[in-house]
């Protein structure tokens, strides 16, 4: 089975730890030494992995998150115990609501010290048992090759999640034979990823069927890597889709058929299309409450067709009339074989009407934004940072503004482009994100698209990504304030605003912070100087380039659904509600 | 509709099981009505019967999750009709010489056992189900019961089949592949 297998020389458990690490995959590590894990960080000198020192451990749990959706690779990260482990408790929550597929190896105290709260302790296993796919303690050094392998395997497999191996120090110490493991034994694991064939003659039976019909993409169709054959069905069926915020990039933005994002901030058209459709074909998305709003009054009239890889997720939020189980490339493959013998058989859809209607929604009320008067529209920026970077590049963001704007106004292409934190919705995550991703992704460029709130939670990664030849570039969407929770005390709030004014156009100085930190530090504060001080950014490829563009802090994300409202009363802009005609659906 | 239901749970015998479940139920809003856990007839296999009272679909939505524990191998909801249930209790009631004989009675009655006699008290073991249990304890009541302690639930299936059926091995995919 395996050409690895150990030869069961003696060696420690630090050693097996990273030569099972090795015979795992593994290139790259983000991580940061300390007492508990220190014996593993030595046998890692002589490793052929490329550890990179990060300067806090969120920094790598989110850059082993960053670099695991850009490639599709299990992301790795190592911390000590107690502290260490715990500062992972954010990028580990964060993977588990994205499945994002993750190793964490944390350090642990002593075996015989576990328990009597010796210093740096934490039970980081049970701290983190609600948070992860599966999580370890080792206490017995021989058990680390199994144990590594089959956390690789359950991290990647399946609906990808974080795994947590904690290993004592004394594990670490201690000697032990090495051998790799041939088989793994875990008889409550098997993920089911093939579709069943019943299921999918009826998910085809009512496509057929439906008049109004909806493709809603979620991020398992990124996970699965089913872009192709999303494309395939899409366009065999014509049926019109909606990329959510995990999807985004799964389908090209380009293609007529895509209505663009749903949910509370989502486009009138995608919004729209959902609400009125006579069926949903849910391929890898989970009903999210920011996807459906106020559930008794999300898309009344559809039948629900819901394809995913975990069964839980399917009838969880929304009663289910075709459960598929499985892994949604698969289950596209069949549906398109199913829908191609009906086709030859002379059956296709009726979608004409409903795709006109869905059509002319999208041209009626496309994302826009008003310019200001004065000062930068920070989606203008947004917009320009798209065009000019391209589609081939790979873009993050925080979470907030910045974020929904990112979703809408840079134009994805393919895949695995757009790196967010979507389910957790984690402040700081597009720094140390970019930086992963440009380490699992050298060539392409990499773009952080954050906010000026979520910079000044993870920015000290600067300095790793400068250290270690890791030229990320950032666009701080510089508002001086915490703008969603601003936008929200503006509409709900009386404009009463309560702590959410950073003054960061004051102090911070963030050129200065990046001439610091040993990066480019650049600023624009009018539109005039956008293209420039992009392109000025684009040139400088040997050092991270960090641009502070100053805008104007009343943009709102619009169009938005108030939260616990139903998508029915969609805004596309203050007090303007879209108009349907009923007869034209 | 809300009504008793009863999990039989197959899960791997290794530390921190019974903390992966009962923090799944915590987390997702159900209580626990009772809770037994024990070895089984393979020494890698614990089995878990849980009663819960909930409604039909969060039931499932529970089942769903519980199935996710990679630890967990197996579940099956037990009901009434097909299965045998037992609860053991052990119940210290007020016994004077004046009224011993009566209390002996009663515990010959619901074939109790006498496990501990003292001058003013006796104590008993009754194995039953649920109702059994609870007709005792009415009847037991008028004597003072002093202490009582009962212990979770167990059910078993009836017929021959067996539901702890061992799982096969997974093979390990070929190193570099898991993180290709």
């Amino acid at each position: 089975m395996t050409e690895q297998q150990g030869s069961g020389e003696t060696i420690t458990g630090a050693q097996s730890l990273v030569r099972s690490l090795e015979a795992a995959g593994v290139t790259d590590i983000f991580g940061i030494p300390g007492g508990a894990i220190l014996p593993a960080y030595d046998p890692l000198m002589d490793s052929s992995i490329r550890h990179i020192l990060v300067r806090h451990e969120q920094g790598a749990g989110h850059a082993a998150q960053g670099y695991a959706s850009a490639s599709g690779r299990v992301g790795v990260c190592m911390a000590t115990s107690g502290p260490g482990a715990t500062n992972l408790v954010t990028p580990i929550a964060d993977a588990h609501m994205d499945s994002v597929p993750m190793v964490a190896i944390t350090g642990q105290v002593g075996a015989a010290m576990i328990g009597t709260d010796a210093f740096q302790e934490a039970d980081i296993r049970g701290i983190t048992m609600p948070i992860t796919k599966h999580n370890f303690l080792v206490t017995d050094p021989a058990e680390i090759p199994m144990k590594i392998a089959e956390a690789f395997h359950i991290a990647s497999t399946g609906r990808p999640g974080p795994v947590l191996v904690d290993v004592t120090k004394s594990a670490l110490q201690a000697t032990t034979s090495y051998q790799w493991p041939t088989e793994l034994n875990l008889p409550g694991y098997r993920p089911v990823t093939r579709p069943h064939a019943k299921q999918i003659r009826e998910a085809a039976r009512l496509m057929l069927e439906s008049r109004k019909p909806v493709l809603y993409v979620g991020g398992g169709t990124i996970r699965s890597g089913a872009s192709k054959e999303l494309l395939t069905l899409a366009e065999l069926t014509g049926i019109p889709v909606v990329t959510t915020l995990m999807a985004r990039g799964a389908f090209p933005d380009s293609h007529p058929q895509h209505l663009g994002m749903p949910g509370m901030h989502g486009t009138v058209a995608a919004v729209g299309a959902l609400q009125k459709s006579d069926l949903i074909i849910s391929l890898g998305a989970r009903f999210d409450d920011r996807v459906t709003g106020n559930l008794d009054s999300f898309a009344p009239g559809a039948r629900i067709i819901h394809a995913d890889i975990d069964p839980a997720e399917i009838g969880k939020n929304r009663f289910t009339d075709v459960p598929i189980v499985g892994d949604v490339r698969e289950v596209l493959i069949d549906l398109i074989t199913a829908l191609r013998t009906e086709q030859d058989a002379g059956n296709t859809g009726d979608y004409e009407g409903w795709v006109a209607f869905c059509a002319g929604v999208k041209q009626q009320y496309p994302v826009g934004y008003d310019t200001p008067a004065e000062g930068l529209s920070p989606q203008y920026v947004i917009e320009r940072l798209g065009v000019l970077s391209g589609p081939e590049t790979i873009y993050t963001a925080g979470v907030g503004q910045h974020q929904m704007w990112a979703a809408h106004y840079v134009k994805y292409e393919r895949p695995n482009t757009w790196i967010n934190s979507g389910g957790l919705g984690t402040m700081g995550f597009a720094v140390p994100g970019a930086m992963g991703a440009k380490v699992a992704m050298p060539d392409q460029t990499v773009w952080a698209i954050d906010g000026d709130g979520c910079f000044q939670m993870t920015n000290q990664e600067l300095a790793t990504c400068a250290i270690n030849d890791i030229p990320i570039k950032v666009a701080i969407i510089n508002n001086e304030s915490l703008g969603m929770v601003r936008q929200w005390q503006t509409l709900f709030y009386n404009s009463r605003y309560s702590n959410t004014d950073l003054h960061s156009k004051r102090i911070p100085d963030f050129v200065k912070l990046a001439d610091a930190y040993g990066c480019v530090g650049l600023s624009c504060d009018s539109p005039g100087d956008v293209d420039a001080t992009i392109q000025k950014a684009m040139e400088i490829n040997d050092v991270p380039v960090v641009v502070d563009f100053r805008v104007h802090r009343d943009a709102m994300v619009w169009p938005m659904v108030a939260a616990g409202t139903s998508n029915d009363e969609i805004q596309y802009a203050r007090d303007l509600a879209p108009q349907f005609d009923e007869d034209d659906v | 509709m809300t009504a008793q239901h009863t999990l039989s749970v197959l899960v791997e015998n290794k530390p921190g099981v019974l903390a992966r479940i009962s923090a799944l139920f915590s987390r997702r809003g159900f209580n626990i009505e009772s809770l037994a856990v024990g070895p089984t007839e393979h020494a890698e296999i614990s089995r878990m019967t849980i009663v819960v009272n909930v409604d039909e679909s969060p039931l499932e939505q529970v089942t769903k999750q519980l199935n996710k524990l990679v630890e967990v191998i197996k579940i099956v909801e037990l009901d009434a009709a097909s299965s045998v249930t037992r609860e053991l209790v052990m119940v210290k009631v007020g016994a004077t010489a004046d009224n011993r004989g009566e209390v002996l009675d009663i515990t010959q009655l619901f074939k109790a056992k006498v496990i501990d006699v003292a001058s003013d008290a006796i104590t008993m073991q009754v194995v039953g189900n649920s109702d059994k249990i609870a007709d005792l304890l009415r009847v037991l009541e008028p004597f003072g019961i002093r202490e009582l302690v009962q212990s979770g639930m167990v059910a078993i299936s009836r017929g021959s089949r067996s539901i702890s059926e061992r799982g096969k091995p997974v093979a390990v995919p070929v190193p570099p592949a898991a993180n290709a």
